[in-house]
């Protein structure tokens, strides 16, 4: 780990600064966190009133069950689409806007406000957009011979909360995407086109490898988002319905613990997950130590 | 920085208790945790209202919580916090929940008993107060909202296509036949929809049809219960459902209370419509440009024993324990407003829900409301048309508001290709049943 | 540019294009939704241009609210969402930058111990510990309160990532100079390290009032008094609504006014967002 080569000496200082962080984060997270490991060992009922300890049943439970199973399925597929959607397109429109002179402020002023957006709202705009009864675009599908039903269609329901979150998170690859091609030295670029390269075969020899580590940075961040931030769009939107074909992970913990009330499924459900962002945060601070250091 | 967050919270605090108690002091205020959105939402905080001006002793404070389940988890989780309201709205289905936790739940009887409140349990109607007693006899909830599915039909529909406007459809092969002039006549793109598949289309389609879910009484004779949805009637009532779909007679509204089924019968793209008799308000203030007709839950004639008769549904409130001793003397004694025959016909008459005790019935009938407002006694005929059997009093399983979901699930499945009719209903039986195996072991 | 190619430029402009239609599609149809009377929305399809109630619905959201949908005066969940998100964006800064500056500037037993449980919270939502989290904040008697609705939200590390990423970029010889003119280490962070840090505290500002202000699951959990609902999450609230329609125009008015706050917030102070968001995360 990174520190300065100059030091300050002091014994007590270092501890008061810290002070205020390492408390909330002991009351709000750690604290919490064990919480879930001993929950995840009981069986409650769901008032409270009776207890018994059970040992790592829920766990096996939460294993042999299907519906978990499909849930880390969903998950999977949720997460990946929405990752390579809204990177790829993040991508397409800094590439586009790269090519721009004069007009680059404006587009990225007009392309970058979705950010602002709060998840459950942008569910909430595509939920009406695709209302199967009022919406516009099921009206227009309908035109096209295709009969657009989210209630009941897995595939049309996934489609929907993969839009939904996918246009949420565009102005952010999109920002970093700009970002890194400015970085990238213009001569480059310009060398390898007086070697005859076309802008394809530019891209791809030059300017894609220079952008991995953004996109590998990106690649990370957004399957973070996909997998835990979209709760609000599914909340607001199809509620994991139907049959249970949206129904990820970390809506399936809110779904099991709070409307269920099954809290020792759901613990362990927390605990499953606490350790894949965990898994995920490793793997992006190592990536982040190594690019500082060089 | 800690001052400037103080003045927010506040300056924000005191914004919010303007805005929100503009009752006297004194007064003890009573938390009363409810579902009731929309139209019936403003009825109730007028019933509330009425009752806050009628004393000031007490002042009821209801808060809306959003759908039933969210509701009844509100509350239960507020109960583990400590923070629980005394009233909570509970739907009939959470009842098995709440009949188990006997250490949170203040029964109606007793309550009533200790506050020495006047309480007659035989004013009110067995059909609806069965639903919500122990196995004594005693009322463990007060019955608030209680309503059952019927038929609603597009008189203006059927008249294009060539049907009797007074004739509603009686029989499921009647909703079948009607459905198919309509879409062949083009009076309307779809024959029927309908609220809440689990509720009409499954338990009461059990019920009607004399037909068993359960094993102990449905679950009434203990936590022991299993499942027994896979009869032979629902499986042919899904196989129907399944290839109406298909053809285009029947348009599924969505999951839980199936909230795309009612804009499908008041844009008139589907003549007829099942829904809690509470929908009438809705659909009255919604049918614009057409006639509503009204009639009982369809059945297959060929069964034995159809039509039995229809279960309630809506909800009960139920008192949590924990608050302070004086607040369950203003339930008790708002309870006793609440069942007043006239609180009661006017709740009844203008929402659709049935009234839950005789003298509100007969009040409605005195003043001549049923005569002057075709359709609004439907439900309660329905419900009362035979003795209820064991399978038609109710159900009660834990964990029954996940069955419910597992229902939905299903019968997407169904919808969807995935599944049979008969693979569907023996899934959906394995997978409440395990549930029903969670709650008892949580429980005992 | 590199050379000239008009075609690919032209591909590019509708490629921006068609890119614009995407994000502005849904908030113009929300938009039209909001100046539309009920009737609208019967059947589909929904209208695609402004209809003349807009002054009407919004006025009547200001006015009265949608009281039956458990929602009180939007003016009072606008507060409240505001609140929220200073609190967050103003506490979360407030605790990072103390703790950054110790975890860069020191060493001291259990360092490595203190820089983990901070860092272990980077990227964990509270959505996935929910259920204990909200019985702590139960425990506390936090629920109802801004500061149960704001509080556990400071509780991640991303903040103090982000300074101890910035303080490793500060020159050394900064420090030197100053440790040779016998500054104390708080002397340097008052009066060096601090002014340094503003345009990345205030750009930092301006993502944390975003990340406060769309907070949602949290705060429909832990209130329970109308009088704590957020904007965000009472758009949930008049969405389901009982054996009844959505009332859809009051709803989309109500989401645009949930998203205009950040977004102007976003659009004018965007140098500072995009560099805050860019040069700091990575």
């Amino acid at each position: 780990m990174q520190t300065k080569r100059a030091i300050f000496a002091s014994r007590v200082l270092p501890y008061w600064l810290l002070a205020p962080q390492l408390a909330v984060t002991l009351v709000f997270f750690l604290w919490p966190a064990a919480q879930a490991v001993r929950q995840s060992f009981l069986r409650e009922d769901a008032f409270g009133l009776k207890t018994s300890f059970v040992w790592l049943e829920n766990y096996t439970r939460l294993f042999h069950d299907p519906n978990y199973l499909n849930s880390l399925k969903v998950t999977v597929v949720f997460a990946a689409s929405v990752t390579l959607l809204s990177v790829a397109l993040g991508l397409l429109f800094a590439l586009a806007v790269d090519r721009m002179i004069a007009s680059s402020r404006l587009y990225t002023t007009l392309l970058v406000w979705p950010y602002a957006v709060a998840p459950a709202v942008a569910g909430v705009l595509w939920w009406f957009m695709f209302n199967p009864t009022l919406g516009v675009i099921p009206y227009v599908l309908e035109g096209l011979g295709y009969d657009w039903n989210h209630l009941l269609s897995p595939t049309d329901a996934m489609i929907l909360v993969v839009a939904a979150s996918t246009w949420k998170q565009i102005s952010y690859n999109f920002l970093f995407f700009v970002a890194g091609l400015q970085a990238i030295p213009r001569a480059l670029g310009e060398a390898a086109a007086i070697d005859g390269a076309g802008p394809v075969k530019r891209f791809f020899s030059i300017t894609f490898p220079l952008l991995s580590p953004t996109t590998f940075f990106l690649m990370v961040v957004n399957t973070v988002y996909a997998m835990f931030d979209t709760f609000p769009v599914i909340h607001a939107t199809t509620e994991g319905n139907p049959a249970q074909s949206t129904n990820i992970l970390v809506y399936k913990v809110y779904v099991d613990g709070f409307l269920g009330l099954n809290l020792g499924s759901s613990a362990a459900q927390s605990v499953v997950l606490m350790a894949i962002v965990i898994a995920l945060t490793v793997i992006q601070f190592r990536y982040i130590e190594r690019r500082v250091e060089y | 920085m800690s001052t400037i967050v103080n003045w927010i919270g506040g300056a924000a605090t005191m914004a919010a208790a303007t805005l929100l108690s503009s009752a006297a002091f004194a007064a003890t205020e009573i938390q009363w945790w409810h579902a009731m959105g929309g139209e019936l939402g403003a009825k109730l905080e007028e019933i509330v209202a009425g009752y806050n001006a009628s004393q000031d002793e007490y002042k009821v404070v209801p808060v809306y919580k959003g759908t039933y389940p969210e509701t009844m988890t509100a509350a239960i989780t507020a109960f583990r916090a400590g923070e629980q309201p005394a009233i909570v709205q509970v739907f009939e289905v959470g009842t098995g929940t709440m009949m188990a936790a006997r250490g949170a739940v203040y029964p109606v009887y007793q309550l009533m008993k200790d506050a020495g409140a006047d309480f007659d349990q035989k004013a009110f109607l067995p059909a609806v107060v069965g639903y919500y007693t122990d196995t004594d006899g005693n009322m463990l909830s007060m019955p608030f909202n209680s309503s059952t599915p019927i038929l609603y039909y597009n008189k203006d529909v059927f008249e294009k296509a060539g049907l009797d406007p007074e004739k509603a459809p009686e029989t499921w092969s009647d909703v079948e036949e009607f459905s198919k002039k309509i879409i062949d006549s083009g009076a309307a793109k779809c024959g029927f929809t309908t609220g809440w598949i689990s509720w009409v289309q499954l338990e009461n389609l059990s019920a009607w049809h004399n037909q068993s879910i359960g094993t102990l009484e449905n679950g009434f004779g203990g936590l022991d219960t299993e499942l027994t949805f896979d009869g032979p009637v629902q499986e042919r009532h899904w196989e129907n459902l399944k290839k109406w779909q298909d053809s285009g007679v029947f348009e599924y509204g969505g999951p839980v209370g199936g909230n795309d089924a009612a804009p499908k019968f008041y844009s008139q793209e589907c003549a007829i419509y099942m829904n809690s008799s509470a929908s009438r308000a809705g659909v009255m203030a919604n049918a614009k440009g057409f006639e509503v007709g009204f009639g009982m839950l369809p059945y297959y004639a060929d069964v034995d024993g159809a039509p039995q008769n229809s279960i309630i549904g809506g909800a009960t409130l139920w008192v949590l324990k924990g608050r302070e001793e004086a607040e369950y003397k203003g339930v008790a004694e708002f309870f006793s407003y609440l069942s007043s025959p006239e609180v009661q016909a006017d709740w009844h008459q203008f929402s659709g829900y049935l009234p839950i005790t005789e003298a509100a019935y007969e009040l409605g009938k005195e003043q001549g409301y049923y005569a002057k407002n075709p359709g609004t006694d439907v439900g309660i005929k329905q419900i009362t048309l035979n003795p209820p059997t064991a399978n038609s009093k109710g159900l009660r399983f834990g964990n029954y508001v996940q069955i419910r979901n597992i229902i939905d699930e299903e019968f997407q499945a169904l919808l969807s290709g995935q599944k049979t009719a008969r693979e569907a209903l023996q899934s959906l039986d394995q997978r409440g049943n395990e549930l029903i195996r969670e709650f008892q072991a949580a429980n005992s | 540019m590199v050379e000239n190619r008009p075609l690919l430029t032209l591909a590019a402009h509708l490629v921006l294009i068609g890119g614009l239609v995407l994000v502005v599609f849904p908030v113009w149809l929300a938009f039209v939704a909001s100046t539309h009377g009920p009737a609208a929305f019967m059947a589909a399809p929904v209208p695609l241009l402004p209809g003349p109630d807009l002054v009407k619905n919004y006025g009547a959201l200001i006015a009265s609210g949608v009281s039956t949908s458990g929602a009180p005066p939007i003016g009072l969940m606008l507060w409240n969402s505001l609140a929220m998100a200073l609190m967050i964006s103003i506490g979360k800064i407030a605790i990072s930058v103390p703790s950054a500056f110790a975890i860069v500037y020191f060493r001291f037993p259990f360092r490595m111990l203190a820089f983990w449980a901070i860092f272990i919270t980077l990227m964990l939502p509270v959505e996935v510990r929910i259920v204990p989290t909200f019985k702590v904040v139960a425990d506390l008697g936090m629920l109802n309160s801004y500061a149960g609705l704001a509080v556990p939200l400071i509780a991640s590390a991303t903040a103090t990532f982000l300074f101890r990423q910035f303080f490793l970029t500060v020159p050394d010889e900064l420090m030197e100079a100053a440790r040779v003119d016998g500054a104390g280490p708080m002397k340097f962070f008052r009066d060096i390290l601090l002014p340094l840090s503003r345009t990345n505290i205030a750009a930092l500002f301006v993502i944390l009032f975003i990340y406060g202000w769309n907070q949602y699951i949290w705060p429909l959990l832990i209130t329970t008094d109308p009088g704590y609902y957020t904007i965000v999450m009472g758009i949930k609230r008049m969405v389901d609504v009982a054996d009844a329609r959505p009332q859809w125009h009051l709803v989309m008015a109500t989401a645009i006014l949930a998203m205009l706050p950040p977004v102007v917030v976003v659009v004018a102070m965007q140098r500072l967002f995009v560099r805050g968001l860019v040069e700091t995360e990575k």
